[in-house]
């Protein structure tokens, strides 16, 4: 292939995770479609639901309610196969921007972060960066812990789809 | 078990070509078989030290910091080699190794008046476990946005032809 190894399939999958700062987590991805089309799936209820809460990851979406524009609330209700109760996420959209940008705040507890995502666009493909700020170190180390629960069967469903894909 | 030196010399090659810092690499480069022995660990990982983890990020924060940890990947050292080739004194260098002592990233041992420093074995698996944790998460995610991404853009092709007709 002319473009070697960094087009190759396996360099566009690869997702990085940073941990820039004590309060901030950036998660970075290239997709293979044009901004308009990504930002689609982030912004449209129906498809977000399909791909934020995948199956190996434990917990199922019961509800997806989210008005994407400045100033819109959003409201996603999981069940988790290992608690009783229902678990609420809720906020507001700082900022819609289509195809660019979307901010969000995280509004369950004074220790929610505040997601940017941003849209970049190149050759058909777009660079999909996802920035977390949280307001203390605590928070950030706090969801860090948490979303480790359930993790090594998580680990063993990823090895199968990606054993299933080579 | 992986030992820190092969792990580093890993990173050295991919860091080459990406620029990403080090630790990065480690968590985006890992096969298969490194995930699984990382997956055995995580009841270790889910209690490991705060503390000490906070340290281990602080201390490769620091580009001369990151430089020593490769140099020391491919040689032990004595601090005052790595002034040397850091072109620092013997007190700056004291420092950063000291540093990256307290985050057990190094060790160091004395004999006669050298002091000579060497890799950590288990933090920089920590660091790299740590970074690996949250890949996974939004790999998985994300995963499942490409599949629903490569549908609509299907789709939309779909419709487009549609409409020439």
């Amino acid at each position: 292939m002319p473009e070697g190894k960094e087009g190759s399939p396996a360099a566009m999958n690869r997702t990085a995770v940073e941990r820039k700062s004590d309060r901030e987590l950036v998660v970075t991805r290239t997709f293979n479609a044009p901004a308009h089309i990504v930002f689609e799936a982030w912004s449209k209820p129906e498809l977000f639901k399909r791909w934020w809460v995948p199956k190996s990851l434990g917990p199922s979406l019961l509800s997806c309610d989210m008005d994407v524009r400045t100033g819109g609330a959003y409201r996603l209700v999981f069940r988790h196969p290992t608690s009783d109760q229902p678990m609420a996420f809720f906020g507001t959209y700082r900022e819609v921007t289509p195809h660019k940008r979307l901010v969000w705040t995280n509004e369950e507890s004074d220790q929610g972060a505040v997601t940017t995502v941003t849209f970049e666009e190149n050759a058909g493909k777009t660079l999909v960066t996802l920035h977390e700020l949280y307001p203390t170190k605590a928070a950030l180390d706090e969801a860090l812990a948490g979303s480790a629960e359930g993790l090594p069967e998580q680990f063993a469903q990823l090895d199968e789809l990606l054993a299933g894909r080579s | 078990m992986l030992d820190s030196r092969s792990a580093f010399n890993y990173i050295s090659l991919a860091n080459d070509a990406r620029g990403l810092p080090p630790f990065l690499i480690v968590a985006s480069t890992f096969p298969l078989a490194r995930r699984k022995s990382i997956c055995y660990k995580l009841n270790y990982m889910v209690q490991y030290n705060e503390t000490r983890l906070d340290a281990s990020f602080a201390a490769l924060s620091d580009a001369t910091r990151r430089g020593v940890l490769e140099q020391l990947g491919r040689a032990d050292a004595s601090i005052t080699d790595l002034a040397g080739k850091f072109h620092m004194t013997l007190t700056g260098m004291k420092k950063h190794v000291g540093v990256l002592e307290r985050a057990a990233l190094v060790t160091t041992e004395k004999a006669g008046r050298v002091r000579t420093c060497r890799l950590g074995m288990r933090a920089l698996e920590e660091e790299a476990a740590w970074i690996e944790r949250h890949r996974q998460l939004w790999s998985a995610r994300f995963d499942a946005l490409d599949k629903i991404v490569e549908h609509l853009k299907c789709k939309e092709k779909a419709d487009a032809r549609r409409k020439r007709r």
